[in-house]
């Protein structure tokens, strides 16, 4: 390399370092998050472009059939529904980690067999986070997608089984370490990880996704940072660094949200609460309500606060819900929506749906922020969700998801729950909030029931 | 790769991820979807070490596995760029004038 263009390959790149910190500063509100986007795509080209002045790169016709294929693949992928955009989340950390592990596998057989300690020793990070990430993240796609199962698969001694899989891949590695001319050993090396990364995620089911998903993201980050080190590029370090620890933050709030301890996260032991079943027979009785009386109780109120969870999403209601908040706004009703942290199928999905279907963001609050509101709320309105309002996870110590934080809607004057059936949640578990006096249940398709309230309401405008 | 260097790098990795919590933490759980499409994204910037895989032709294998890897991360920056910016292009402000 001469040193003009190694000097501006390393400034390419300390500048994309910089605009990729930034991009993720301006991400921090939404008024200037959209400049977030533009300083990673200047960061990122501005990277590749130096990086093609690489005085040792001598053939660029595969370079450039792989940057045409990249990016006809990566439009339709940037183009999915909002609805699928946890699994195609899920896809590109298949992708990224699959890109981490190839480059880890090429280079290792380029180096070998005179691979130092320490390159031997990232680089084996570096392939089994990759690996166990590509075939772990196809699999939560697959569940996301429903081509597999979502119920979560598990046997006598799993957990063991998986500590043993990663066992021997750590073990494998050791023995590369210090014997890296044993060529033969890397290939199992590689495939433990992937079946690793299968075992990972077959006993996880669906409501547990937002978890996985962000689990997913900071091993893609983690294995791109040790592919930095054994390339000694400090710009991947930098973007493996911050994916690593944004995935790592998101999957701790993701963790503390469904009421699972931090370890349980970091050794996916996840999805094991699922089995509890519930209780004795019900034998309280929940008052319901019809479309028209549940309209003259939200016309009289002052504050209103929709509760939205999957089910909404799974309904398609998004687009009637923005109806009836229209509806409700123009009688200057105070409308909130309040939002579960794991309401979507991946951290901050809900938001997103629902920013689609046209609702200010500033209506959208948090828990935190939602949960004072409550007392004095006249109508909670619950539109899909379940065990995110159960108040058992607050009172009641022999539930499976007690200590979860919810949202408190029982302390709302009216709470009213669109739902299909008295049937309980994801998590099989009965919730007391649909006997409370203050309670009433609409029982239907939360489409269609939104669509009634919204055509009550606007017939209903004469009365007042 | 030599101990200087090994040395520079931990502090790199040790800044960047103090760096990357600090700013992460104060993005609101409303832009977390968003979030992680775009650092998956940026993540995609190891392409440039399967560019160079693939550009300098040592050996077939390498040739191979740096172009299928091209492939990977280049599909991950354009779709996680593209779909950040959709996602965002939806947030509005009730108090901004709708455009």
């Amino acid at each position: 390399m001469t040193p003009a263009t190694g000097h501006l390959l390393e400034v390419t790149y300390f500048v994309a370092a910089v605009l990729f910190i930034l991009s993720l500063k301006w991400l921090s509100s939404p008024v200037t998050a959209r400049r977030g986007v533009w300083a990673g795509e200047v960061g990122m080209v501005l990277a590749v472009a130096g990086t093609l002045l690489h005085r040792g790169i001598v053939d660029y016709k595969w370079i450039a059939i792989g940057l045409v294929l990249g990016a006809i693949i990566g439009v339709p992928l940037g183009n999915v529904a909002m609805t699928a955009v946890p699994q195609r989340t899920a896809l590109s950390h298949a992708f990224g980690a699959l890109c981490v592990t190839l480059v880890g596998t090429a280079e290792f057989y380029l180096r070998a067999p005179d691979v130092p300690p320490f390159v031997m020793s990232v680089l084996s990070l570096e392939v089994i986070l990759g690996g166990l990430t590509v075939t772990g993240s196809l699999m939560a796609a697959g569940k996301l997608q429903e081509i597999l199962p979502q119920r979560p698969i598990t046997f006598k001694g799993q957990n063991l089984v998986n500590l043993a899989m990663l066992a021997v891949a750590v073990a494998i590695a050791a023995r590369l370490v210090m014997h890296p001319e044993q060529m033969f050993l890397y290939p199992f090396m590689v495939g433990i990880a992937l079946v690793f990364g299968v075992m990972l995620i077959v006993p996880i089911g669906g409501a547990d996704m937002p978890t996985v998903i962000s689990l997913l993201n900071s091993y893609a980050g983690l294995s791109a940072a040790a592919m930095g080190f054994v390339l000694n590029n400090k710009l991947l370090i930098v973007a493996g660094a911050l994916d690593g620890a944004s995935g790592f933050i998101l999957s701790v709030n993701m963790s503390k949200a469904m009421n699972r301890s931090f370890t349980n996260v970091l050794f996916g032991a996840f999805g094991q609460v699922q089995t509890a079943v519930a209780g004795g027979v019900e034998t309280r009785t929940a008052r319901s309500a019809s479309a028209e009386e549940a309209a003259a109780i939200l016309s009289a109120a002052n504050k209103v606060v929709i509760v939205p969870g999957y089910g909404m999403a799974v309904a398609q209601a998004q687009h009637k819900v923005r109806e009836l908040y229209d509806a409700l706004t123009k009688r200057g009703i105070d409308v909130k929506f309040g939002i579960h942290p794991v309401a979507g199928r991946m951290p901050g999905h809900m938001n997103v749906l629902l920013a689609e279907a046209d609702i200010p963001y500033d209506k959208l609050l948090d828990m935190e922020e939602v949960n004072p509101d409550f007392p004095q709320t006249d109508v909670a309105l619950i539109i899909g969700a379940n065990d995110v309002t159960n108040p058992a996870a607050r009172t009641d110590t022999s539930s499976p998801i007690y200590g979860m934080p919810i949202l408190d809607v029982d302390k709302a004057r009216t709470v009213m729950v669109i739902k299909r059936s008295m049937s309980p949640g994801f998590a099989g578990i009965d919730n007391p909030l649909y006997y409370l006096d203050n309670n009433l249940m609409l029982f239907g398709d939360a489409k269609a029931f939104v669509g009634d309230i919204v055509k009550e309401l606007s017939g209903g405008g004469a009365h007042g | 790769m030599i101990k200087a260097d090994l040395i520079s790098s931990l502090y790199v990795f040790m800044l960047a991820a103090f760096i990357g919590f600090e700013v992460i933490r104060r993005v609101s759980p409303l832009l977390h979807t968003p979030l992680m499409s775009l650092t998956n994204a940026l993540d995609a910037i190891a392409v440039v070490g399967a560019i160079i895989l693939a550009g300098e032709r040592k050996s077939n294998l390498a040739t191979v596995l740096g172009t299928i890897a091209i492939v990977a991360a280049t599909s991950n920056a354009v779709g996680g760029f593209i779909i950040t910016d959709r996602m965002l292009k939806m947030f509005k402000s009730s108090r901004a004038p709708k455009p």
